[in-house]
């Protein structure tokens, strides 16, 4: 028989605040159609709580029955024991709870501070108790996908989201970017937020590619032409895939700092003495440091240079290599006509959201050297904008989320404090920047900077050192272990912290089909040319 | 009124009853009822017999040439006065004003009242609960307890609309009475199988 909302499951018959209550599983509920991470509530004397199955196991009234079982065939004696003396008990981690009288219903649910009596009946959550707590679809709400086994439509607040950065995580192949470009969408759509995204692997800004299916899904510059602008860092590409693009990126050799070349001495294996030439070099070359550091080539020049600052001759040798290394990238010139970080910015103050693709060039390096690069002048001018705007001039700057993959190479523990999105996550939404990092290996990323991210979302993830850093920090961090170790391996994800009153392990909604765009666009404000293009496919 | 028999001795826990007919005994577990004034008991079965009436005279054997049971009782037409059937019944509940209550009446049954074995309808009645059991286990009985237990719930299937599921409910029952004694709970639905 299958479970239908509302069903008494069984009733409550021990528990604590700390370690959640034991349910003993009624006799007509059948324990294979439990699943963790299903919601169900508990009607209590004087409240109802919220919870979450975080665990199913069988119990026994006497040892002896699992010593000689009944027989297979004995399907009388196995009737009768069922449900009496063998039995199935729900792990229930209460999370929220609605008192009884009318003040505490007018203020929603509230954090659990205690546990349900002794034989509270517990039910599965129906939909309208799932609306009670997560609200419905509207304009700050943005419907991100089911409960799982449920109907209801999760809504996820995204102005309390924006408010903080937040983290994506989940194995590879997981589905982390199907619910970044989700989310972006979101955020598109409800929140006051623009977008900068640094696009490694091309696949948020004009069409993205779908494990499994055939071509690619929309993404955002299809979908909202009119909000979103592509950048890329290599046209040819773009052209190739046929992505309109907006801007192409071109970095003068100016424009690099030393404190870019310190982010990249691991990539580039440099040495801390070469790294520290760079400072040198640059107090006596000033701006166009990099690129007189590469001219000089002749040995007396190098000689007579080098003895001024007091550089090992080595230490020169290893950082021309490393600096060499990055002028092979095609996208640096020796001084580009545009400023990449004024346009990125002018987009951005237009309410525009930037997509940077990369292109080809997909390997760390460039990433890490571009994003922080560019981040970091972004976050500059966020800063001064802001702390005008204190001063009571302007209004401060609309407030910006950046997004970037491979996030634990920036924030991992020994170069957090070098990038600036170590900074950003720290500092928070100070200077209206946060952060959205994607991210495989969560255990890699500092503790400090995991523990500032407000929501995270995670998808399956199977080391034991990346899961216990995902759930540092949060209350009943086990029975959600056991959540996040079932979930499918696609598809299915757990969202936790700021933006959400309590944990849920959910199913992202559909994307990529014509039904999926037409709804995304009925969501938000239309986009004609969207509408177009929904009405072609139906065509 | 289908009277089997009248009591011959009676305590608060338990009555023995003289059969009218020799060995037209009640069947082992079977539930029979005694009407007393203003309330009527019930019991089951527990122990049922047939011996001679004098303590002293043992019977003899004395079919050695005749060629059946009832060839002996025609040829000793005596033989039906001299022996006597008896049964024994446990208390277990009893009903005032139509309602059911399954543990002992404040006051034990008449000598002479007449015992009637209970209809379907009674039965039905009477096994809507399963408090009644216990009275049977914490009974020291001179037959085995589980016997007894699982004769008295087979009899009772008989009269059900669906036995099955009466056995399904009684094991349940069973089940609660006997945790942490597994070994005699099985030995109990072992007998109760059908």
């Amino acid at each position: 028989m299958e479970t239908q909302p509302n069903q008494n499951l069984g009733i409550v018959v021990t528990g604590s605040v700390e370690k959640g209550t034991e349910v003993r599983l009624d006799s007509s509920a059948s324990v294979e159609d439990m699943v963790v991470g299903r919601y169900v509530t508990i009607e209590g004397k004087k409240r109802r709580f919220f919870g979450m199955v975080t665990d199913i196991s069988l119990g026994v009234t006497d040892e002896q029955i699992t010593i000689s079982p009944p027989d297979t065939s004995d399907t009388f004696t196995a009737a009768i024991l069922e449900g009496t003396a063998t039995y199935g008990t729900l792990h229930v981690l209460p999370m929220l709870t609605i008192g009884g009288d009318v003040t505490a219903v007018s203020e929603g649910p509230q954090p659990v501070k205690t546990v349900p009596s002794h034989f509270s009946r517990v039910k599965l959550a129906s939909e309208a108790d799932m609306e009670t707590v997560f609200g419905k679809e509207d304009n700050s709400r943005f419907f991100i996908g089911n409960p799982l086994d449920m109907e209801t439509k999760l809504c996820l607040n995204l102005e309390e989201l924006v408010k903080r950065s937040n983290g994506i995580f989940g194995k590879s192949g997981t589905g982390k970017t199907f619910l970044t470009r989700l989310l972006l969408i979101g955020m598109l759509q409800k929140s006051k937020a623009t977008n900068l995204i640094f696009d490694m692997h091309n696949e948020y800004g004009w069409a993205g590619s779908f494990e499994g299916g055939k071509g690619g899904v929309k993404a955002l510059k299809q979908l909202f032409p009119s909000k979103v602008a592509v950048f890329t860092l290599d046209e040819e590409n773009s052209r190739h895939r046929g992505v309109s693009t907006d801007f192409v990126v071109r970095i003068g050799y100016d424009e690099i700092e030393p404190e870019d070349i310190g982010l990249l001495r691991q990539t580039l294996n440099l040495t801390e003495q070469a790294v520290e030439a760079v400072y040198q070099l640059k107090r006596h070359f000033g701006k166009g440091w990099m690129q007189k550091t590469l001219d000089i080539s002749d040995a007396a020049d190098v000689e007579a240079l080098l003895q001024g600052m007091n550089i090992h001759e080595s230490s020169f040798a290893n950082l021309k290599r490393g600096l060499a290394t990055i002028r092979r990238l095609p996208f640096l010139v020796a001084h580009a006509q545009v400023n990449a970080v004024e346009s990125i910015l002018e987009y951005l103050d237009r309410g525009i959201n930037v997509v940077l693709e990369f292109g080809r060039h997909r390997d760390i390096t460039t990433y890490m050297l571009v994003a922080n690069m560019l981040a970091r002048r972004i976050y500059q001018r966020y800063q001064e904008k802001t702390e005008v705007a204190m001063a009571g001039k302007v209004t401060p700057p609309t407030p910006l989320v950046i997004t970037i993959e491979e996030a634990h190479k920036f924030l991992n523990h020994d170069i957090a404090n070098q990038t600036i999105f170590g900074e950003i996550a720290r500092e928070m939404r100070k200077y209206n920047v946060t952060l959205l990092v994607i991210d495989q290996r969560p255990s890699a990323i500092d503790e400090e900077i995991m523990s500032q991210l407000g929501t995270k979302i995670t998808c399956l993830l199977d080391n034991e050192r990346d899961i216990d850093s995902v759930l540092a920090g949060v209350n009943g961090k086990n029975d959600l272990k056991t959540v996040l170790a079932r979930l499918a391996p696609k598809q299915q994800a757990l969202i936790f912290g700021h933006a959400v009153p309590m944990p849920v392990a959910f199913r992202p909604r559909d994307w990529g089909t014509a039904k999926s765009y037409e709804e995304f666009d009925k969501g938000g404000s239309s986009e004609k040319k969207a509408e177009k293009d929904i009405k072609e496919l139906f065509e | 009124m289908n009277k089997i028999g009248e009591i011959v001795a009676s305590t608060s826990t338990e009555f023995t009853a003289e059969c009218y007919e020799l060995h037209a005994l009640p069947a082992l577990g079977s539930l029979v009822k005694v009407t007393a004034p203003s309330v009527e008991i019930f019991g089951i079965v527990c122990q049922s017999g047939t011996a001679g009436i004098e303590p002293g005279r043992h019977p003899v054997a004395r079919g050695k040439d005749e060629t059946s049971e009832e060839a002996v009782y025609q040829s000793s037409p005596q033989l039906m006065k001299l022996l006597r059937s008896e049964f024994q019944v446990l208390v277990v509940g009893h009903r005032i004003d139509g309602k059911i209550y399954q543990y002992l009446p404040s006051k034990p049954a008449h000598i002479h009242a007449f015992v009637q074995v209970c209809n379907p309808d009674e039965i039905k009645q009477f096994s809507q609960s399963f408090d009644f059991l216990s009275i049977m286990l914490n009974n020291r009985l001179q037959i085995p307890t589980e016997e007894l237990v699982a004769a008295s719930l087979r009899e009772m299937s008989k009269a059900q609309t669906d036995p099955y599921a009466f056995l399904i409910a009684a094991g349940k029952s069973l089940t609660v009475i006997f945790s942490g004694e597994y070994q005699r709970l099985k030995t109990i639905l072992a007998r109760l199988k059908q």
